[in-house]
């Protein structure tokens, strides 16, 4: 695999969106052809050699692609946004649509990531160090299907609607989250290692919430059925397994009704 | 002989009752008497003929002081800073009609920049919630003359919208409910005992915040899951659920009004979405319809305007010419002033300086600030520049949405101020001199 290093040379006044860093679009080309890749400050093209210095190699296809992205990226937005392959590195705190509708590929940001972290994404990998804020995996306004593939995991805590939508896919919080997790959901799974604030699984038609610390205001459309052992995220434990949203409208499979679960670590 | 003129809009709140008698001097520029409109309404139309209305655009001084300048100078300096901004932001429109909102689109699809309406920091969690799960609303005349049970969630008309239940929610009698408010089962959840649940046959009186349980509790009972209620849900006891849950299901058509209560305290469009879905749950077993409380009488207007012209109602994001983006909590006006992400700042028909959180307008003031608005108000103190303008519905007429989606022609009742240009004539001249500009390379 080949190397693209860019690193932060000026900053942008207000914020950059660095949409055409991805692999798939640094493939192929010479340095000097990433360099002169657009980029947008308000109504503003820029060149991304503007703000960055390039080092290394793009490799002949984006699988073959590493991007290492240094220096201080937090004022910059959309890196790896609808990447299919490759991967991205990124040593800092970074800005809002990190792997936004990416299907492939791996990104892994050092740092923490801001709002819609992998909005509609299909398939792929992210890794977040630190902390993440809001609509994590969700669903674009207004879009009924968010994350349907891959893997979000973020070490720190997430903010509010995380996996709004969901239809696939695993989004892992090792830290605290906010509310609305996996509301409106038609699949997908949510695992959340700290505590929640509340609202797990509202207006859920289906899809699986492992929650390992406390609901702190658990919703009333859920109804405790059973404990059950399972296993997540390599390790065996013992949840009580609750069934919803009993408000919501429910599918049938074979005969039988399909609910959404909320397993609650015991 | 002064002159009477009947059915007049009022310009104030969302309700844009349409009913007003103005007596009007014999000049045509004193307003002598407003009949059929609330205490606020009528202070409206009196500013219209107040002898300290603004006559000339004010530019700020090096020294702080405040310089009457000309119209010419005032369009030439904003269309110049516009221009010359990456990510301008135009946000108002709260109070002034179709034709300034169609302007204003003009003006910032030339400029490259962002335009986004007082919905940002109301009922935009509405919108969202509506492109998520549909809108099942209807007008207010359907309540009026149809609607035997009506739902206040979050709202208090009896303050924000004051002719709002006598117009048209509880106390009229329309076709089929003669017997008014005699007939009408009035329902107020709310964490306040406000003076609209002082009118309520219910209250419930809900724990502030925790709307979307109580919503969910509603849908379990709808969806045949009443049983498995808690015995309380949100502050509010099972027993009470199902009493409220059955006079929903036996409604012969029921109307939710929602307002600020759902739209700003936690979860925000996800509160209406699933009070949404709970109108759509009733609508299997009655007829039920759900509104906005809109807040201004004209805020419906630029949603429907620019929905029309780019797609989007609110938010939007027109820097990169070629097409319109829209997404909340990054192109929303207190979002971007948070992050310091606009150089540029036009306030027109509102006041950002009074109704933002002071940091988002420490950052914005870094930059060009123009006001454009008849009064004086915090946001044109704090200006560089400040265009005073015609007031709609009382110097000036034009196309009006009333919180229902229903367009009403407003109507001029006196004459402007000598020289007082309207928002549309204003925002067009920008717009022709940001092209003129253009042409000559000087952009």
């Amino acid at each position: 695999m080949e190397t693209v290093t860019m690193t932060l040379t000026s900053q942008p006044e207000l914020f950059l969106e660095c949409y055409n860093v991805t692999p798939d679009q640094f493939a192929g080309k010479s340095l000097a052809e990433i360099a002169a890749l657009p980029a947008h400050e308000g109504k503003i093209q820029w060149k991304l050699g503007d703000f960055f210095k390039f080092d290394g190699k793009a490799g002949e296809t984006a699988a073959d692609t590493k991007i290492v992205v240094n220096g201080d990226v937090r004022r910059m937005k959309r890196f790896g946004q609808k990447m299919s392959a490759g991967e991205i590195v990124i040593n800092n705190d970074t800005d809002m649509y990190i792997g936004g509708w990416m299907t492939g590929g791996k990104i892994t940001v050092k740092g923490n990531a801001d709002s819609f972290l992998g909005i509609a994404m299909e398939g792929g990998e992210i890794l977040i160090e630190g902390d993440a804020q809001n609509h994590v995996g969700s669903a674009y306004r207004g879009d009924w299907r968010g994350m349907s593939g891959g893997l979000i995991r973020v070490k720190g805590k997430a903010g509010n609607d995380i996996g709004t939508a969901m239809t696939g896919g695993t989004i892992i919080i090792e830290g605290d989250a906010f509310i609305h997790v996996l509301t409106h959901a038609e699949g997908g799974t949510v695992i959340i290692k700290g505590d929640v604030e509340g609202r797990v699984g509202g207006q859920m038609v289906k899809g699986d919430a492992y929650i390992f610390g406390n609901i702190l205001y658990p919703l009333p459309g859920f109804k405790k059925i059973a404990t059950v052992e399972k296993e997540v995220d390599g390790a065996t434990y013992t949840f009580d397994q609750f069934i919803g949203d009993l408000g919501e409208r429910k599918t049938k499979k074979k005969g039988e009704i399909i609910y959404g679960n909320i397993y609650l670590k015991k | 002989m002064p002159k009477v003129i009947e059915n007049v809009g009022c310009p104030y709140c969302g309700c844009s009752c349409d009913d007003v008698r103005v007596t009007v001097s014999d000049d045509g520029k004193d307003i002598l008497e407003v009949e059929n409109v609330c205490a606020i309404g009528t202070e409206i139309f009196k500013h219209g003929c107040s002898k300290d209305r603004i006559k000339l655009p004010r530019m700020r001084q090096p020294d702080g002081s405040m310089k009457d300048i000309s119209y010419e100078e005032a369009i030439d300096w904003t269309a110049r800073h516009l221009l010359k901004a990456k990510k301008p932001l135009m946000y108002g429109f709260g109070s002034t009609n179709c034709e300034g909102q169609a302007a204003a689109a003009r003006v910032m699809e030339i400029a490259g920049g962002m335009l986004d309406n007082c919905a940002t920091i109301c009922h935009g969690p509405s919108f969202l919630a509506i492109f998520d799960n549909g809108y099942p609303t209807c007008t207010l005349g359907e309540v009026k003359n149809r609607a035997d049970v009506i739902v206040y969630w979050g709202s208090n008309p009896a303050h924000a919208h004051p002719r709002h239940m006598s117009r048209y929610s509880i106390f009229p009698r329309g076709f089929f409910t003669g017997k008014g408010q005699k007939k009408r089962t009035v329902i107020v959840i709310d964490p306040r005992f406000t003076d609209t649940a002082n009118v309520a046959d219910y209250h419930l009186q809900i724990k502030q915040g925790h709307d979307y349980e109580l919503f969910n509790a509603f849908r379990m009972v709808i969806q045949g899951h009443g049983n498995d209620l808690p015995d309380e849900v949100a502050g509010v006891k099972k027993e009470q659920i199902l009493e409220v849950a059955e006079i929903m299901k036996n409604a012969r058509f029921g109307t939710v009004f929602f307002g600020m209560g759902l739209t700003h305290s936690d979860g925000r469009n996800h509160n209406i979405d699933i009070a949404i879905s709970l109108t759509r749950d009733l609508n299997k077993v009655s007829k039920w319809t759900i509104m906005a409380m809109r807040g201004h009488y004209n805020i419906t207007g630029p949603g429907v305007v620019w929905s029309w012209t780019f797609g989007f109602p609110y938010c939007l994001d027109l820097t990169k010419q070629n097409h319109a983006h829209m997404n909340p909590g990054e192109t929303s006006s207190v979002d971007m002033a948070m992050r310091d992400e606009v150089d540029m700042f036009i306030n027109i028909g509102t006041d950002a300086g009074a109704h933002f959180p002071i940091p988002a307008v420490k950052h914005l003031k870094k930059h060009p600030w123009v006001t454009i608005d008849p009064s004086i108000n915090m946001a044109s103190e704090i200006s560089d520049l400040h265009i005073p303008v015609c007031i709609c519905g009382v110097d000036v007429g034009g196309i009006v949405y009333r919180m229902d989606n229903v367009p009403i022609q407003f109507r001029k009742v006196i004459e402007p101020p000598e020289g007082v240009m309207d928002d549309e004539t204003l925002l067009n001249k920008i717009a022709d001199r940001m092209e003129e500009l253009k042409a000559k390379g000087e952009a």
